[in-house]
């Protein structure tokens, strides 16, 4: 793979985002190349910016104020009143109560807000109002500065349609296909056979993938249009149709794009966004193994022409699919600041959010296309409070009780909005932060990965690192062998966590015993003078029995200092470490190897839960005597879970569709919840009467709540 | 000459540590008589006495006695033991002392019940049905009794009642705790009399024992009609779910006498004694969670009234800050969150053994460390009834407070509450009463006492929660603090009664009270301090009061409100 490499002296101003430059272990890459940026400290801005949004991107924008000497002011709900954006601004304004169209999402108040605290110029941050034409217009009715492109390209590129439109005539690669009024069946058929099959067909109106018929053939295609007309008309009120190429096994890669006010814009290469559950990036990085540096100068210089055929200004995202053959099409254009920002950062040593709030003020460009690098290679995994073993990812709730980011490590940025303490709520994106790493070459930047996704302590939310884990060390992720389609075809039964094999097993086996074992010696450790003296067995050897998943495995160990030799499983593992009781995070070398484990919980009952290769695993560790009288104990049935309907996730009762007495089949749909964005219905696990029904439409609901109970 | 040869034959046997039996012994001492016995024509040890050629031998006999104690009621009890999810007294014993550290004492005694057949040989069994000693959890002290239900269903005969005595007897001598292990169809009916003597006879060791070794009971099984008050009157009672029972008369008597239809579990389980009659402390699993959990337990307890709270080795820094805590009581104060958040951010390694969980949830109650050296923590749970003091909860709190007084545990008190609970219920129930147990407790208390109030602390249930006028030796407030008569706006409607403009007045109320100043500028609380140091704080405090003295006026013994 092609490394594109150029060599660019920028003026260093070293622009640390929750960056500790300390510890370099083991990567080359000069630290200053990763944040540094070309801004002159004499331009002058702004005195004052409110940014519109919360969270990391709030606490991301703030950063870069502060380095430039803005004053910020943070706008929150009355749940965010003690959020880190909210400490972290010189001044902050309650907009509202929770829910977003009520708060971060109120034009009203947030107007109010700007003119109460007098800033200039506003930040959208993404989501939110960042592409929202109508609240960069009143911006401008107002004197305001909105830092982002102006209205027209909003709104020119926020049309699916238009945006297509405009960006044909910029001579963009476009997919193939038709956008309009189709009449009948046989016109559907006609035009698919134009474009070639296999095609896609929906509602023009419809957002995202909503709604959408894939047809491979003819028969596929008339039913495919018999459905989307319909869905058209009825839920949208247009009766335009989509009609175009379907990308099979397309890669997610986009162009960063950086214009200003003077006709002036610049690509700053690509980011792979391939790695995605449900349109929801979870793996990014950039640059992308896949494109040749043809491919991106023409994938970049066509995103240009795009954004100087809008006349955009300020950093936009083209977004593009590409096929196996390098053939790519425009997607869409993303006005505004994307989350996945960062990466592009590590690898051009831009501050976008320094160049927007530039450009915002009418300055020009800084850099010629000739000075836009790659430096090394940057990943970023999304880190979500989400369970991944459910569809990937169903929102989780709670309080981060602990909570440490892998900052200790170098070459590892993360921007995040939350701290100990905080609490992610149903309310928001249930996004935790943005675990960015980069290394010189692309396996520095992945073993950094590793690394710190081991080290980031998160207690008190399920989060997705075991998922996270898994993909950077998938053979086809490392291979760079990777499409939209990666989660479903990698794990088609769903996401299962870690698979331990014989070598692994072992290994979780030593560590799990001689973390047990030093509990069980400490325990003995009474200080000061005892009146009655204490005699604590004295023992180097034990012979211990472990449940791990079904299996039970016969462990045998020696102690001698701090190292433990195991047996089990017919192999030897030598295990030493630091075996601090106190510590989430356990350090140890195993047959010579660093590894850092995580201690979740340690039980009286010999219970053990670790964090092992980003996934957990629960452990029971019982002497061998106590295990053999464990046998006699009875397994305590658990209910009967397929005529017990309980929530999958904390959320809203959106709709209950059945009542008591009411008979529902197999699979019908028995209520739907809805959190953070997503709505989730739930089906009879059975053909059986409802019992009884616990929810009401409207309710907020817990995780594991009863909600409906069938006969 | 056949018995001697028996003698000689089986010399090999081999035994667990645990199990030491006399085979084994008798094997080392008198190790070349037996090696030699290999062969019949070798002659007897000298020392093997026989009565006549028809008997055995006392060797025989002693070894014979202790194999049957061993094995109790028999192979087949035994099985029906393990088949019902329980292990046998023995095994218990072994599952909650530290290997090879248990030694029994009255092994051989025997009931001395003749009536009704039970003077066969058949129905002797050595030991009776308990089985006693002592032994050591993590290397220390424990005093044992494990009642085995495989003989005689573990019924209370005059000789078990008298084997336990013995053990509670020795460990007040030597000062240190009870553990029993209760698993007992009830009184030996056959005994009659001696039974319910036996019965007092514990009872009155328990009260004896009472506030000067700790008392330990787990409920393994049935415990039914008077035995139920040894339990009660012991420290802690813990229970095993779904096998153990407690209850004064069973459902049968109840059926008969009121007419209810209940099952065992519904009257007297595990989940009823732990929610509902608030009898029991804990529940586990199964048996051998319970004896797990319960190793763990001890580890917390001093031995006795005599040794200060245990100090284990400690990983977790003692200068340790909590940054969570900062944002932890939420701006509203009517908006609930959860103490044992609190709780498990302060503590060592967030490890807290919480005694009765899930009765009277709105009191937190329970062990940890600070530093390594144990402390008795009580918090108000704003999360429950928005943490306020009831008639369950003032009780709760009352007697864990107690014990921790009893055996020198230090006393941490995190305060967040509303007052007590108003209401015919309450009042009918004599919660004037009941509160005054946990006031009482905590005024009488002279450990070390430390006190931090994280919001409210309103009105008489602020007196009561460990305040600094009941002898509190560090009282911190948050700044989240609010001490006053009650909240706002009842303070206001009585204040300014009549005047129009109540909002305003109820502004100036909090303006004035819902801050910790007013306790502060009295001296009320020592100081205020930033959450996120508290644990810090209360670690430095304690070391400082571990040397803390102070002595109630003399008296025969104190009057609490009953």
């Amino acid at each position: 793979m092609a490394v594109y490499r150029q060599a660019v002296l920028l003026d260093r101003l070293l622009f640390a985002v929750k960056y500790a430059p300390c510890q370099s272990r083991g990567c080359a890459v000069d630290p200053r190349a990763q944040y540094s940026t070309a801004a002159s400290l004499n331009e002058k801005t702004f005195d004052k910016i409110l940014i519109a949004n919360r969270g990391e991107i709030a606490c991301r924008v703030m950063k870069t104020c502060k380095k430039m000497g803005i004053q910020t002011v943070a706008v929150h709900s009355d749940v965010d009143s003690s959020a880190v954006h909210v400490k972290m601004a010189d001044e902050a304004v309650c907009v509202g109560p929770a829910p977003t169209n009520k708060s971060y999402l109120n034009m009203e108040a947030i107007l109010e807000a700007i003119r109460h605290t007098g800033a200039q110029a506003v930040h959208p941050g993404y989501g939110f109002l960042s592409e929202n034409k109508e609240f960069a217009k009143r911006l401008v009715a107002d004197g305001v500065t909105f830092i982002g492109p102006d209205t027209h390209a909003i709104q020119a590129m926020g049309d699916k349609i238009e945006s297509k439109l405009i960006a044909k005539a910029a001579k963009v690669n476009t997919i193939p296909g038709f956008d309009g009024v189709v009449k009948t069946a046989e016109e559907a058929v006609k035009i698919a056979q134009q474009i070639g099959y296999p095609v896609m067909i929906k509602a023009s109106a419809g957002g995202g993938g909503k709604g959408m018929r894939i047809a491979w053939n003819d028969e596929e295609t008339r039913e495919g249009f018999r459905f989307s007309s319909q869905e058209a008309a009825s839920s949208f009120g247009d009766d335009r149709l989509l009609i175009e190429k379907y990308i099979d096994n397309p890669r997610h890669i986009e162009i960063q794009v950086l214009a200003d006010k003077h006709g002036n814009a610049l690509w700053l290469n690509e980011r792979e966004c391939s790695i995605q559950r449900r349109n929801q990036k979870v793996v990014e990085e950039a640059p992308s193994t896949f494109l040749d540096p043809d491919t991106r100068r023409a994938m970049g210089e066509q995103a240009v022409q795009l954004a100087k055929a809008v006349k955009y200004s300020s950093a936009g995202t083209v977004e593009f699919l590409v096929d196996s053959k390098k053939n790519f099409y425009f997607l869409e254009m993303n006005t505004r600041l994307q989350v996945e920002h960062p990466i592009t950062e590590c690898i051009t040593g831009l501050d976008l959010v320094e160049q927007m709030i530039r450009v915002a003020k009418g300055y020009r460009l800084q850099h010629e296309q000739k000075d836009i690098p790659i430096n090394g290679w940057a990943i970023e995994s999304r880190v979500y409070a989400e369970d991944p073993y459910k569809s990937f990812g169903l929102p989780s709730i709670g309080r981060l009780s602990q909570y440490q980011e892998p900052l200790n490590l170098s070459n590892v940025r993360v921007d995040s909005g939350i701290e100990e303490g905080s609490d992610i709520s149903i309310y928001y994106d249930p996004m935790i932060s943005k675990l960015v790493t980069f290394g010189s070459t692309r396996a520095e930047a992945l073993a950094r990965m590793e690394d710190a996704l081991d080290s980031y302590v998160i207690r008190g939310v399920t989060h997705n690192i075991p998922l996270l884990r898994e993909i950077i060390t998938h053979p086809r992720f490392i291979s760079g062998d990777i499409s939209t389609n990666f989660l479903p075809e990698v794990y088609p039964d769903g996401f299962k966590g870690h698979q331990l094999d014989v070598e692994s097993r072992r290994e979780l086996l030593a560590a799990a015993v001689a973390l047990y074992i030093t509990s069980q010696l400490r325990s003995q450790k009474i200080l000061g003078d005892l009146r009655v003296s204490s005699a604590p067995m004295e023992s180097s050897c034990w012979e211990l029995c472990v449940e791990l998943g079904e299996g039970q495995h016969h462990v045998h160990v020696i102690k001698s200092g701090n190292v433990y030799t195991v047996e089990a499983d017919g192999g030897k593992v030598e295990v030493c470490g630091q075996w601090n009781l106190a510590s989430t995070l356990l350090p140890i070398t195993v047959n010579g190897a660093d590894r850092m484990l995580q201690c979740l919980s340690r039980e009286a009952s010999g219970t053990l839960v670790l964090q092992y290769m980003g996934t957990l695993f629960k452990l029971q560790i019982l002497s061998k005597r106590a295990a053999e009288l464990n046998s006699y104990m009875p397994e305590k049935v658990s209910e009967d879970t397929s005529s017990i309907l309980r929530s999958p996730m904390p959320g809203t009762v959106v709709a209950v569709s059945v009542k008591p007495g009411d008979t529902v089949a197999e699979g019908q749909e028995i209520c739907v919840i809805e959190a953070m964005k997503m709505q989730n219905s739930l089906t009879a696990a059975k053909p059986a009467k409802v019992k009884s029904v616990h929810c009401k439409a409207g309710e907020t609901v817990g995780e594991g709540d009863l909600l409906v109970e069938l006969e | 000459m056949m018995a001697a040869f028996s003698v000689a034959r089986s010399s090999c046997g081999l035994f667990s540590g645990l199990r030491v039996s006399f085979r084994s012994l008798a094997h080392i001492k008198y190790g070349a008589a037996a090696a030699a016995a290999a062969s019949p024509q070798t002659p007897l040890p000298p020392d093997c006495r026989r009565y006549s050629v028809s008997h055995l031998s006392v060797r025989e006999r002693i070894e014979q006695k202790r194999k049957a104690a061993l094995i109790g009621g028999g192979q087949k009890r035994i099985d029906a033991q393990h088949k019902r999810g329980k292990l046998t007294a023995r095994e218990r014993v072994e599952l909650l002392l530290d290997a090879e550290s248990f030694v029994e004492t009255d092994m051989f005694v025997e009931h001395r019940c003749s009536d009704f057949g039970m003077e066969q040989d058949s129905n002797k069994f050595p030991g009776d049905s308990v089985v006693t000693g002592r032994g050591r959890i993590n290397g220390r002290l424990v005093y044992v009794f494990s009642q085995d239900f495989t003989v005689f269903g573990g019924s209370l005969s005059g000789a078990h009642a008298q084997k336990i005595c013995k053990v509670m007897d020795q460990a007040m001598t030597v000062g240190a705790p009870v553990i029993g292990l209760n698993d007992s169809g009830g009184a030996r009916i056959q005994e009659g009399v001696e039974s319910l003597a036996g019965y007092a006879d514990i009872f009155l060791r328990n009260v004896l024992a009472s506030g000067v070794v700790p008392q330990i009971s787990l409920i393994m099984g049935p415990c039914a009609g008077g035995a139920v008050y040894s339990p009660a009157l012991t420290d802690f009672t813990f229970m095993v779910k779904d096998t153990s029972y407690l209850f004064i008369t069973g459902p049968d008597v109840v059926k008969s006498v009121t007419n209810e239809d209940v099952t065992q579990e519904e009257l007297g389980g595990a989940k009823t004694h732990t929610t509902v009659s608030g009898v029991a402390h804990r529940a586990f699993e199964n048996d051998v969670e319970a004896l797990l959990n319960l190793r763990e337990f001890f580890n917390f307890l001093p031995l006795s009234n005599q040794d200060p709270a245990p100090v284990r080795e400690c990983h977790d820094p003692s200068d340790r800050l909590v940054k969570s805590l900062d944002t932890i009581v939420p701006f509203e104060s009517t908006k609930a969150y959860d103490m044992l958040d609190i709780i498990h951010a302060i503590v060592d390694e967030r490890d807290f053994f919480e005694i009765m969980p899930n009765y009277a949830k709105n009191i937190v109650v329970g062990f940890a460390r600070m530093n390594g050296r144990t402390v008795g923590i009580v918090g108000n749970q704003p999360k429950v009834a928005s943490g306020c003091l009831d008639i369950n909860s003032s009780v709760k709190g009352a007697r864990f407070v107690r014990f921790c007084d009893a055996f020198n545990i230090p006393i941490i008190t995190f305060v967040d509450v509303p007052g007590f609970l108003p209401g015919t219920a309450q009042e009918y129930g004599g919660i004037i009463r009941h509160g005054a147990k946990l006031l009482y407790a905590y005024a009488e208390a002279t450990v070390p006492k430390i006190t931090v109030i994280t919001r409210k602390a309103y009105g008489g249930a602020y007196d009561v929660m460990s305040s600094k006028h009941l002898r509190g030796d560090v009282n911190y407030a948050w700044p989240t603090a609010e001490v006053a008569v009650m909240g706002a706006k009842g303070a206001v409607q009585i204040i300014f009664r009549g005047k129009e403009n109540q909002a305003e007045a109820e502004a100036e109320y909090v303006e004035k009270f819902a801050n910790p100043f007013p306790a502060a500028v009295r001296g009320f609380v020592d100081d205020i301090i930033e959450p996120s140091t508290t644990r810090r704080k209360i670690c430095s405090d304690l070391e400082v009061l571990a040397s803390k003295k102070q002595v109630n006026p003399w008296k025969k013994h104190a009057n609490i409100p009953l």
